[in-house]
């Protein structure tokens, strides 16, 4: 699957709290959700966000809660992507389960600014910048991971083994 | 080769003799939960699964906490949504002037226990490695699955161990350990790993003091936060099991990612200065900033035992004219104990705003939201921007005894300061 879009560009510990503020968590629809995505730490991304773009950030990105409102608003906010040097561990699994595609490169991320055109293919790893026409490689996922990818997240996956041992 | 505790416990749970760091297993959880905020959207997922019944009703909990009495109603719907699921599955599930901050409530309860593998949609479930609990944070997804089958799979994390030494001063407790260990390694310095404390420091804290440590590994970015077992643990487990436990000990060529040893014995109070848990300072030289409200409570500091620390500073004292101090105990059952011992009255009598259980000031949810520019020390486990309200609101996080003091002298100060 290859994904494309422009960057949105964020720095270190980006938390649960920027990514969706506790006020909105008695929401549960995604589309509703994603008109207040990084509200208190980018107050123009909902405005600028367009179908497909990509989000980059340093290390730890989505620590803090668990709330998987934080990956389904990025998702629901048109958002293909995230990039990041490295992920809160929640946030990694919540956005594997609900099909937000995920990457850790560190490269990409020092390679790549705001407002860059970058191409992904997720089964590979490759990133491709095509704006200053560079190409990283980003860890590779454990082949379990890109099952449950392939799978359409974690619910089909269990509801699939649930379907067979029945 | 040898087993830290994470690593015995999860081999334990996956019907393995032995297991390594990076291993990707399918791991059988003794114990589900999710409240009031996580649970609509797990019971969602769960519906999708296309299975009718919960894995096992006794082992799932559903605890209204987070929003409790429900604050509008698009949270009463969610409650009454997590309700009807929870009866009708007849799972565990405590209602309002029963219930309490989940992660205060499940152990005090005996629903969670030593030697179990415990997964909830909260970020705070860590708080339970403090009983030698394997005990982790999910999102609602992986929650809605594993109540369906009672499973998870798990990447068994690496551990680094973190041994404490010394005796403890007289304001020192459980939180100026882990605040003062989270300015060590960042926010980050125990991504993906287990941490596992020890240390003959520990065994001077009550459990209530240990608990506080274990629920903010999660604020190092670690799994879980384990301790194994000792007499305090088994007296406090034994009044109120449930189950069968079992304790689990690490062995002794275990191979730990990295050790880190602290001397504990000069530490002071610690307060994390706005907006990272991990801006960790001794007391001596956080500033003496202004503020505007205390906030004591939450699944960090809303135990008995912090709720008389800081009544103990308060007491015959009055809150500074222009400070709000909100008390919560964190349960139904320690608000009743602090009202039989005179706690509540001694808080309401010094001008405190005395509130029923919830979570809602701790994650600017609501009883207790800050405005712009407003200030706050509290008792809770994180700072970053806009937690507790604003965007530029701050929140300086500290042990109740520092947070009741602040109260007092209307601004950032150490308990000496007021009670000399």
């Amino acid at each position: 699957m290859s994904l494309r879009g422009h960057v949105h560009k964020y720095g270190a510990n980006v938390d649960t709290d920027a990514i969706i503020p506790a006020r909105y968590l008695n929401i549960n629809d995604a589309e509703e959700l994603a008109q207040h995505c990084m509200e208190d730490i980018d107050a123009e991304f909902v405005g600028r966000v367009r179908t497909g773009d990509i989000i980059v950030a340093t290390t730890n990105f989505g620590c803090g809660s668990s709330r998987e409102h934080a990956p389904l608003c990025i998702k629901a906010a048109g958002v293909s992507c995230v990039i990041a040097k490295s992920f809160a561990r929640i946030f990694y699994r919540n956005s594997i389960n609900i099909g937000l595609s995920i990457l850790e490169c560190d490269e990409a991320v020092e390679g790549t600014e705001a407002g860059d055109e970058l191409e992904v293919e997720l089964e590979s790893g490759a990133v491709r910048n095509l704006t200053k026409g560079k190409t990283f490689q980003a860890k590779p996922y454990p082949e379990f991971m890109l099952e449950l990818m392939r799978a359409g997240g974690l619910v089909e996956y269990t509801r699939r083994l649930a379907g067979k041992a029945s | 080769m040898g087993m830290t505790l994470a690593e015995k416990m999860l081999a334990a749970h996956c019907g393995r003799d032995e297991v390594s760091p990076g291993e990707l297993i399918n791991c059988r959880v003794d114990f589900v939960m999710s409240n009031d905020v996580t649970a609509p959207l797990a019971i969602r997922e769960f519906r999708k699964l296309g299975v009718e019944r919960v894995f096992d009703p006794q082992r799932v909990a559903f605890i209204p906490s987070h929003f409790i009495p429900n604050k509008d109603i698009q949270s009463a719907e969610n409650a009454k949504y997590m309700r009807e699921f929870a009866l009708a599955q007849g799972a565990v599930y405590y209602e309002q002037g029963r219930a309490g901050v989940d992660h205060v409530l499940l152990p005090d309860h005996g629903w969670v226990l030593p030697g179990d593998v415990v997964v909830g949609a909260d970020s705070h479930t860590c708080t339970y490695g403090a009983l030698g609990c394997f005990a982790t944070g999910m999102g609602s997804t992986d929650i809605a699955c594993a109540m369906a089958t009672g499973d998870i799979w798990m990447r068994v994390p690496p551990t680094i161990k973190f041994a404490y030494h010394g005796g403890l001063g007289r304001w020192v407790g459980g939180k100026d350990i882990i605040l003062h260990t989270i300015g060590d390694i960042g926010v980050d310095g125990a991504l993906y790993c287990a941490m596992e404390f020890h240390g003959e420091a520990l065994g001077e804290l009550g459990i209530e003091g240990r608990f506080t440590i274990s629920n903010m590994a999660v604020e190092a970015g670690g799994k879980v936060g384990l301790m194994v077992p000792d007499g305090t643990t088994l007296e406090y487990v034994r009044a109120r099991a449930r189950r069968e436990w079992k304790v689990y000990e690490p062995d002794p060529d275990a191979q730990y990612q990295e050790v880190r040893e602290y001397d504990l014995s000069t530490l002071e109070p610690m307060v994390s200065l706005p907006s990272s848990p991990a801006n960790a300072v001794p007391l001596s030289k956080a500033p003496r900033v202004e503020i505007d409200q205390v906030f004591i409570g939450s699944c960090t500091n809303g135990r008995l035992a912090d709720l008389r620390l800081a009544a103990e500073v308060i007491r015959g004292r009055k809150v500074h004219e222009r400070v709000r101090c909100i008390v919560v105990p964190a349960s139904h059952d320690v608000y009743l104990q602090a009202l039989k011992e005179g706690l509540l009255e001694t808080f309401a009598e010094a001008g405190c705003a005395v509130c029923t259980t919830t979570c809602g000031p701790c994650l600017g949810g609501y009883m207790g939201v800050l405005a712009e520019g407003e200030r706050c020390v509290s008792t809770s486990n994180r700072n970053f921007p806009g937690r507790m309200g604003h965007v530029r609101s701050e929140v300086y996080l500290a042990n109740p005894a520092v947070a009741a003091a602040s109260a007092v002298a209307g601004r950032l100060a150490g308990p000496e300061e007021v009670t000399r």
